[in-house]
């Protein structure tokens, strides 16, 4: 199939495919997927201008589907999605300053890799052993019935609950995550910091907003994978009309990789029913994984991967 | 042992909707997409902002039509009592 906007010639099957298994991740885990989109786009012969903004908006299409099923499911908190675009959008900014700032004084496709290595071989470390830690706490259940996948728990409950006693003005409550008052600039500057490393290293950065809701926030896992992408439907929608705007989306392909994602999608969301969410912070381990050594490939090999 | 034939009757339901949705988005690409494409490209050309605007307007009409498509489907198949 022939795609006029950006030039190239790919078969559809390949990007629903694609779109199929990034559409699984990111309704089960809530992640957007760029770490595998990226890579999957320019090893097709997409140009990486291009790559960026279609899986942008690739990311809104899927995230509508995956969110709209969380909300079905109670796992999406409006009010602390909101909240968070606030957030999102400044940090997205900040770190798009820094690579600004990057360009000029460094090499900055090098410390972009290495940050973005560092980043994610620390979260897969981190979650991997705080939910081991978690697993192993946990008393087993006496009967299947008695199983209430919804409720968290976590080895390292202490540091959310020490977050939320943090009085600054104004308070809010969040029932829906069952967070009785929190400070509204804590979750701003949660929400700043994943914008940060989203205009940084690229891509919505769910790997980092996602555990940062769970740990720094409180927030029940579900809650928070329903709740982020929730969030990214609309940083995403801004990221795609800016990178529209600048001729680097090629809507045609987002469009098909999407009809993959779709269905995908609702697959990962449901899936997340039947996981404790010590179980689904276990299985994100390897994601983060994934896109250090894609990476790395790059890094070895040459190949430009932004 | 009871789980077993509700597993059963999942992946029986998700066969299904597969098939439906395949011939739904087989149809889709040559009605939709090969008459939208040289529009689209046009678009892009002419006027950026318009593009910027129709781009973004596509995905999220698309999204939702989906999820109301793959919605559906489901809720037939359960209906029917699909195994």
């Amino acid at each position: 199939m022939n795609f006029l906007i950006s030039g190239t010639h790919i078969s559809p099957v390949y990007l629903i495919v694609v779109g199929f298994i990034i559409g699984i991740c990111g309704g089960f885990f809530g992640v957007g997927g760029s770490f595998l989109a990226g890579p999957a786009l320019f090893a097709v012969g997409v140009p990486m201008n291009f790559v960026v903004g279609t899986d942008l908006a690739h990311i809104v299409g899927k995230s509508i589907v995956a969110a709209k099923r969380h909300r079905v499911l109670g796992n999406v908190d409006i009010k602390l999605g909101l909240i968070m675009v606030i957030g999102t959008i400044a940090g997205v900014e900040t770190g798009a300053q820094i690579i600004q700032q990057l360009k000029r004084r460094a090499n900055v496709d090098f410390v972009v890799a290495i940050a973005f290595i560092i980043v994610l071989v620390s979260i897969s470390a981190f979650i991997g052993w705080e939910s081991w830690q978690t697993m192993k706490m946990r008393k087993p259940p006496k009967s299947s019935s008695s199983k209430k996948p919804k409720q968290d728990a976590s080895a390292i409950a202490y540091v959310a609950k020490n977050i939320q006693r943090f009085q600054l003005p104004p308070m809010i409550s969040l029932p829906n995550s069952g967070i009785k008052e929190i400070s509204l600039w804590t979750i701003i500057v949660v929400a700043y910091v994943g914008g940060v490393f989203s205009g940084f290293l690229g891509g919505g950065a769910g790997y980092i907003r996602m555990p940062a809701m769970v740990y720094l926030l409180g927030v029940p896992t579900h809650v928070a994978v329903g709740t982020d992408l929730f969030e990214v439907v609309i940083s995403a929608s801004y990221g795609t009309f800016t990178h529209a705007l600048k001729g680097n989306v090629d809507i045609l392909i987002a469009l098909v990789m999407h009809t993959g994602a779709a269905i995908g999608a609702q697959i990962g969301a449901t899936l997340t029913q039947y996981f404790h969410g010590a179980r689904i912070r276990l299985l994100f381990v390897p994601l983060p994984l994934i896109g250090a050594g894609l990476i790395i490939y790059t890094l070895l090999t040459g190949h430009a991967m932004k | 042992m009871a789980g077993r034939p509700q597993k059963t009757a999942s992946i029986g339901s998700f066969l299904v909707e597969l098939i439906v949705y395949a011939v739904f988005v087989f149809a889709y690409f040559f009605l939709v997409l090969h008459f939208l494409g040289g529009w689209v490209k046009h678009l892009f050309d002419a006027n950026r902002t318009l593009y910027a605007v129709v781009a973004l307007g596509l995905i999220i009409t698309q999204g939702v039509a989906l999820e109301a498509l793959t919605t559906a489907l489901l809720r037939l198949i359960r209906r029917l009592g699909v195994r």
